[in-house]
């Protein structure tokens, strides 16, 4: 496999709220048919069964399917996801992103939820952070929403399309 | 006053502001908030001294239910600042150990 | 200056329990009388500024402040049934008499004749042991909230939250929406106790989450300067060498114990119940306690979430009401049932079903 570090490291960055590898309730969509989608489709990050569904209560075309227990994890029907991004904008835990692998060559957009002030503007530059919030690269704002007026915004930012694994957050500087 | 000026969820409205002393000197602070959040906005943060150890002591638990709040307020000693409301012209003191209840009403 | 206050129900404490249960009495017919300590109700609810979980009936996707008003709005709905008394404490319950006595700032003092009573007075911030632990500046993590989300003040410039379960991480997300600087987030366990998706949030905002790791001391003359924290091992003895964290404030996030002064005196039977975090009343499955006049919900009844002690207090003050002789529809208690062990029956609820199991009867004898 050519894995280097140390299992229990990734256990204990697991242990403290980071991603370290695909598992039930944070999957990546499909290779191939994100490549082609146009406005991308829904990642979700949330492993852990808790009582919690609005994700599933909240997606206009079920594509994150209805809960069959309150407790479930997330699971998504790719078929259907139009990459809206209102479940960016009601997750309670932030854990919802849209990544478009069609922007360009070697760029795509991802949607972020965003709580901070300063708020972005369209086409400012950001640093983007990953999941352990070191900055990995510069991205640009495409576009800045509130879908659901509720404080949330939703940011869309141009990246690096390498790192669309890595990037799920941003700092704004003045 | 130490205030946060903008918040991304949050929109304050606080009341009329108004002005008490705070061990003779004056400060501001609004209306009908806990005498604490004035206090801590105005960067106080030692309320009373402990009788046996004199050890300073501040805000805790918010809620009315520690003690550690405790001051003399217009005389009265061992009122909880975390949930009385401020007023105007109100004396607040340090309390220094237990402090002497009033023999006389207001 | 003494007033006797006479009423069907009594609701100590005005939080997301108290106003449920007085919600869903006065729904019944009942008169009802909510005495609150703080200025405003609304609890704990009035300072999360985040989107709660659970499901559509607990307002899932809704921020916290937001539901209050939501209780306080249906509370309204129904006219002039319930009477919320803020800035008035409950002081004691007297058995002989039972009456309960309260007092409203520093010279108004109240006896309370109840026919039966809703005790929802809550939890309150536990504190760890190290030196200078009493210093200002050691905050409790709701007051950290109280102080930011309902007052607008910045609590302080730099914080270490010491733990990581909920309450902590949470608290630290709102602390950086405050625009406050958290130098770190200690957690003495191999892993975080609150949500995953709470930690995520924090961690790609450089928020450090460090495992293993308690407060030693903290550091100051007259208030807190900085803290030393040092690495545990898995028997939790000191190891490595210890840190010195500058911060101005040092939030205590470990946990709660409930608020039962209330029914140790009015004599109801206690257990220490260490997965509801102290000692809590036993109760039947109405919420009612030892004391036929005595209901129990919320945090008060063992420290679990908001969206439980909210479905606590209609259970709470749908009993109350129909021991009053109220008109009650038995759907809503089964409803109810369901709506509680549903939110209880994951992975997380577990600790909770253990601890309930504890302090559950199936009935008192009269």
């Amino acid at each position: 496999m050519g894995c280097t570090c140390n299992s229990n490291d990734k256990e204990k960055l697991f242990c403290s709220g980071v991603l370290v590898d695909n598992r039930p309730g944070a999957i990546l969509p499909p290779q191939e048919a994100w490549e082609k989608k146009k406005g991308g489709y829904v990642v979700i990050e949330c492993p852990q069964r808790i009582p919690c569904n609005p994700c599933a209560t909240s997606c206009p075309t079920g594509a994150v399917k209805p809960f069959a227990d309150i407790n479930d994890v997330p699971s998504i029907d790719y078929e259907k996801c139009t990459g809206c991004g209102l479940c960016v904008a009601k997750c309670p835990g932030l854990a919802c992103f849209v990544v478009d692998l069609t922007y360009g060559a070697d760029e795509a957009v991802i949607k972020l939820p965003y709580e901070l002030e300063p708020k972005p503007a369209k086409g400012q530059k950001v640093k983007c952070l990953n999941r352990t919030g070191e900055e990995v690269s510069e991205g640009e704002i495409y576009t800045v929403t509130e879908p659901l007026k509720d404080q949330t915004t939703v940011v869309s930012v141009v990246i690096p399309k390498k790192l669309v694994g890595e990037i799920r957050a941003i700092k704004v500087v003045c | 006053m130490e205030l946060i000026q903008k918040h991304p969820i949050l929109e304050f409205h606080h009341g009329k502001e108004v002005t008490f002393t705070f061990d003779g000197k004056d400060m501001k602070g609004f209306e009908g908030e806990p005498i604490a959040m004035a206090l801590h906005a105005n960067d106080v943060r030692i309320y009373r001294v402990t009788p046996e150890m004199k050890r300073p002591r501040g805000f805790f638990c918010a809620i009315g239910k520690c003690s550690s709040c405790f001051m003399v307020v217009d005389g009265v000693p061992n009122v909880r600042t975390c949930v009385t409301p401020l007023e105007a012209g109100m004396k607040v003191e340090t309390q220094h150990g237990k402090g002497q209840v009033p023999l006389e009403a207001k | 200056m003494k007033k006797t206050i006479e009423t069907d129900l009594l609701v100590v404490g005005g939080g997301a329990a108290g106003l449920c249960a007085a919600a869903e009495a006065a729904g019944a017919g009942a008169k009802v009388t909510v005495i609150e300590s703080d200025l405003h109700p609304g609890g704990q609810l009035v300072k999360q500024t985040h989107k709660f979980f659970g499901s559509k009936d607990e307002y899932a996707g809704t921020r916290g402040y937001k539901i209050a008003d939501i209780l306080l709005d249906e509370i309204k709905s129904l006219g002039d049934r319930v009477d919320i008394r803020t800035n008035t404490t409950v002081t004691g319950y007297y058995p002989e008499e039972g009456i309960f006595t309260a007092m409203k700032g520093e010279d108004e003092y109240y006896r309370i004749k109840a026919k039966k009573t809703v005790v929802a007075t809550g939890a309150q911030e536990r504190l760890i042991p190290f030196p200078n632990n009493d210093l200002p500046g050691v905050y409790g993590a709701g007051a950290v909230q109280t102080l930011m989300n309902v007052y607008g003040v910045v609590p302080g410039k730099k914080v270490l939250m010491v733990g990581a379960g909920n309450i902590g991480l949470i608290v630290s997300y709102q602390l950086r929406q405050a625009g406050v600087e958290i130098a770190a987030v200690v957690e003495a366990m191999p892993k975080i106790g609150g949500y995953w998706v709470h930690a995520a949030k924090i961690r790609r905002l450089g928020i450090p989450i460090l495992l293993r790791h308690t407060i030693v001391e903290a550091v100051g003359g007259k208030v807190i300067e900085g803290a030393v924290i040092q690495e545990l091992d898995d028997k939790f003895q000191l190891i490595g060498e210890p840190k010195k964290i500058d911060c101005d404030v040092i939030c205590m996030a470990v946990g709660l114990t409930p608020t039962t002064e209330l029914f140790w005196q009015a004599g109801a039977k206690m257990q220490y119940c260490p997965q509801l975090c102290g000692h809590v009343p036993f109760r039947d499955n109405t919420m009612r306690t030892s004391n036929p006049d005595i209901w129990v919900a919320g945090d008060a009844s063992g420290i679990e979430e908001a969206s439980a002690a909210m479905v606590e207090g209609r259970i709470a003050g749908f009993s109350a009401a129909k021991a009053l002789g109220c008109k009650v529809n038995e759907i809503s208690f089964k409803e109810y049932w369901t709506r509680l062990d549903h939110l209880r029956a994951g992975e997380v609820g577990e600790k909770i079903r253990g601890g309930i199991c504890q302090v559950l009867v199936d009935g008192w004898e009269a």
